[in-house]
């Protein structure tokens, strides 16, 4: 019998095997940022223990810097403090830290892919949910916790059961107006916030195939909303003249080499998945979340769910969510009124997220009402977009844009949306607080968060392309 | 870590689906470079209004409910793969969280930290809230070695399963890194032959 992808990449990373315990799985790749390394790093000392493969090794801070005056020391003392703590880190263990002011820095799931650094094949960690978005590129990607950050620091190995593996099928072409963002959207409302747990998920079909390194990356990334702790996508000719070049990518006839064995990266015509759904691209319209998890999501013409639809003892749950939102019953939540957009994140953030607004928004201007903070996902996507003169159609439409990091994705830092006021968010979580206490996020694709900035409302942007 | 095998205790029930590890502990108080203190901010923003006032109608503050055991439901610890919220689970002074469903990563970080996660099927949790709702003095006895759950008041008993190697590592307060690091000489082999 064939293998899936998943089980190719799996297996040529089992350093043992034995009945009774988990794998040990080999991790070739572990990137590390502010949050959740220190107390990793503690582990190290305490145990008299150095980082095993530092050269396997990357850091940057990204979850806890302002986006705003990088260049000056960090004015909250928490936040400089924990900063402060990576860079002291890194020093002691020898780990090369793309930092604050660092050409490099970004987002930990920007830089990664557009340093080459995320290759097919890899096995690839961090302490972060959102890790999956490298699977991308045809690699296994998964979010950990501080505990096995400590333990791939020291081992580069983690004790890892092998997961169910499940195919997720998008075909057909996909309508004016939607993109990548409203696929993943669609089908977590489709199976739950719950309905990946366990599983690796391969998403595959044609209009997957059609989209670009940026969107496959969007896709993955959301994997964990659904519970899935990855998503991955067989490499291509797309995935490979993106790699090719990087900094870090191989070259030469390293790549030659590199480039025979990720052809062999499919999954096995006769390969059996735990679990095969299929969707329909053209069923797919912008997608907008109206609730307090990415699975509460609608075409964005469609009206909100009523309590009553939902199972009897998930009842109160949604009335909660609801009651959040200011939401009621079977409303529509177009004209709905808006505060904010923010368009960045691990989910949108990457240069080609940035031409999409600018293209869209160019001669336009935000609505009195709104605040557009733009935070672009690396200080290289930041560059090219100030190449592009993207910066200046954002500055004449009264977008602001900032400087690179998770920023109000997570609300760690001091970008914060207020209490009550509606957030419309290219991000990846609608959580209650996420974006600040009691902020009420509503998570969309970057067009239409930029058609929320111009009209200060939740409209269908398929009217205005 | 800390060793588990038995517990008997009364619990604190949220019945409550989708609970997700931004409401465990919110991002803003994870700016602690060490595992400790993360108790006091244990669902944060469910516990204290934005004048740090306890709200009455959550149950966390109702003395009523209390116990080292939390009961939830379903799809307890999505999201954010932030261990913080195992930390704050623990350090508050809960030492079971049980629920119909558990999302990956927050279950693999609670056994990391001797925090027993128990899945019991949907009736099972459905018949722990109604039994606490209605005898809050209900207590849960669980034993690890035997792997059961049971509801004293009623009698009702589940047989959980647990990875039999994370339940040793459990019992004995083993960690993973004790056991992958006497690995050492296999993964060395491994990068020597790949």
């Amino acid at each position: 019998m064939g293998k899936t992808l998943v089980e190719k990449i799996w297996d040529a990373h089992v350093v043992k095997s034995q009945e009774g315990f988990p794998d040990i799985l080999y991790i070739d790749t572990h990137l590390i940022h502010e949050v959740t390394s220190p107390q990793a790093f503690d582990g190290l000392r305490k145990r008299g223990l150095p980082v095993f493969r530092p050269q396997q090794t990357i850091a940057t801070a990204d979850h806890n810097v302002p986006t705003l005056d990088q260049h000056l020391p960090i004015k909250e003392e928490l936040s400089r403090y924990q900063v402060d703590m990576l860079t002291k880190n890194c020093k002691e263990f020898g780990v090369e830290l793309y930092g604050l002011g660092h050409p490099y820095q970004g987002i930990v799931h920007v830089i990664g892919p557009e340093l080459g650094i995320t290759q097919p094949g890899k096995t690839m960690v961090c302490g972060d949910s959102h890790t999956s978005t490298h699977g991308a590129f045809g690699a296994i990607a998964f979010g950990i916790g501080t505990s096995q950050v400590e333990q791939v620091f020291a081992t580069q190995c983690l004790l890892q059961q092998k997961p169910k593996t499940m195919k997720i099928e998008v075909n057909g072409e996909l309508g004016k107006g939607v993109g990548a963002k409203d696929i993943i959207l669609y089908i977590i409302s489709k199976i739950s916030a719950a309905g990946g747990t366990g599983y690796f998920v391969e998403y595959a079909g044609s209009a997957i195939r059609s989209l670009s390194m940026e969107g496959r990356m969007t896709i993955c990334n959301m994997s964990i909303e659904m519970g899935a702790r990855g998503g991955l996508i067989a490499p291509d000719q797309t995935t490979f003249d993106y790699v090719k070049g990087r900094e870090f990518a191989p070259a030469g006839e390293e790549w030659d080499k590199a480039l025979a064995y990720w052809q062999t990266l499919y999954s096995d015509e006769d390969a059996q998945f735990d679990s095969v759904l299929t969707f329909d691209a053209a069923d797919i319209q912008p997608m907008i979340t109206y609730g307090t998890n990415p699975g509460m999501g609608i075409g964005i013409t469609q009206e909100i769910p009523t309590t009553s639809s939902q199972p009897e003892n998930e009842q109160p749950s949604f009335q909660k969510a609801l009651d959040y939102m200011g939401f009621h019953d079977g409303e529509a939540v177009l004209g709905k009124p808006v505060d904010y957009v923010f368009i960045g994140s691990c989910t949108n953030s990457r240069i080609e997220d940035l031409r999409q607004v600018a293209a869209f928004v160019q001669g336009k201007k935000k609505a009195d009402n709104v605040e557009v903070w733009i935070v672009p996902g690396s200080k290289q996507v930041e560059a090219q977009a100030k190449l592009e003169g993207i910066d200046k159609v954002f500055e004449a439409a009264g977008f602001m844009l900032r400087e690179p990091g998770c920023s109000a994705c997570l609300g760690m830092n001091e970008d914060k949306i207020p209490a009550g006021k509606y957030c419309v968010s290219t991000s990846n979580r609608n959580f209650e607080g996420r974006q600040g206490p009691n902020a009420r996020t509503m998570l969309v694709s970057p067009l239409t968060a930029a058609a929320a900035a111009v009209t200060g409302r939740i409209v269908d942007v398929r009217e205005l392309v | 870590m800390k060793k588990f095998e038995k517990l008997a205790s009364r619990v604190v029930p949220l019945p409550i689906e989708n609970i997700d590890t931004d409401q465990i502990i919110p991002a803003r108080f994870l700016k602690a470079t060490t595992r400790e203190g993360f108790g006091n901010n244990l669902f944060r923003d469910w516990r204290f209004d934005s004048n740090e006032q306890p709200k009455a109608d959550f149950v966390m503050n109702n003395p009523t409910y209390q116990g080292k055991i939390l009961v939830a439901g379903k799809n307890f610890g999505c999201g954010s793969s932030r261990e913080h919220a195992a930390w704050a689970i623990q350090d508050y002074g809960f030492d079971v969280v049980v629920s119909s469903f558990f999302a990956d990563i927050f279950k693999g970080n609670a056994l990391n930290n001797g925090v027993l996660p128990i899945t019991v099927p949907e009736e099972f949790l459905e018949k722990i809230f109604a039994q606490v709702f209605a005898n809050p003095a209900t207590a849960l006895a669980i034993d690890l070695e035997a792997q059961t759950i049971r509801i004293e008041e009623t009698g009702d008993e589940f047989i959980f399963e647990i990875n039999p190697y994370k339940k040793s590592c459990l019992i004995n307060g083993y960690d993973d890194i004790d056991y992958i690091l006497s690995q050492r000489e296999a993964i060395e082999n491994f990068e020597e032959n790949r």
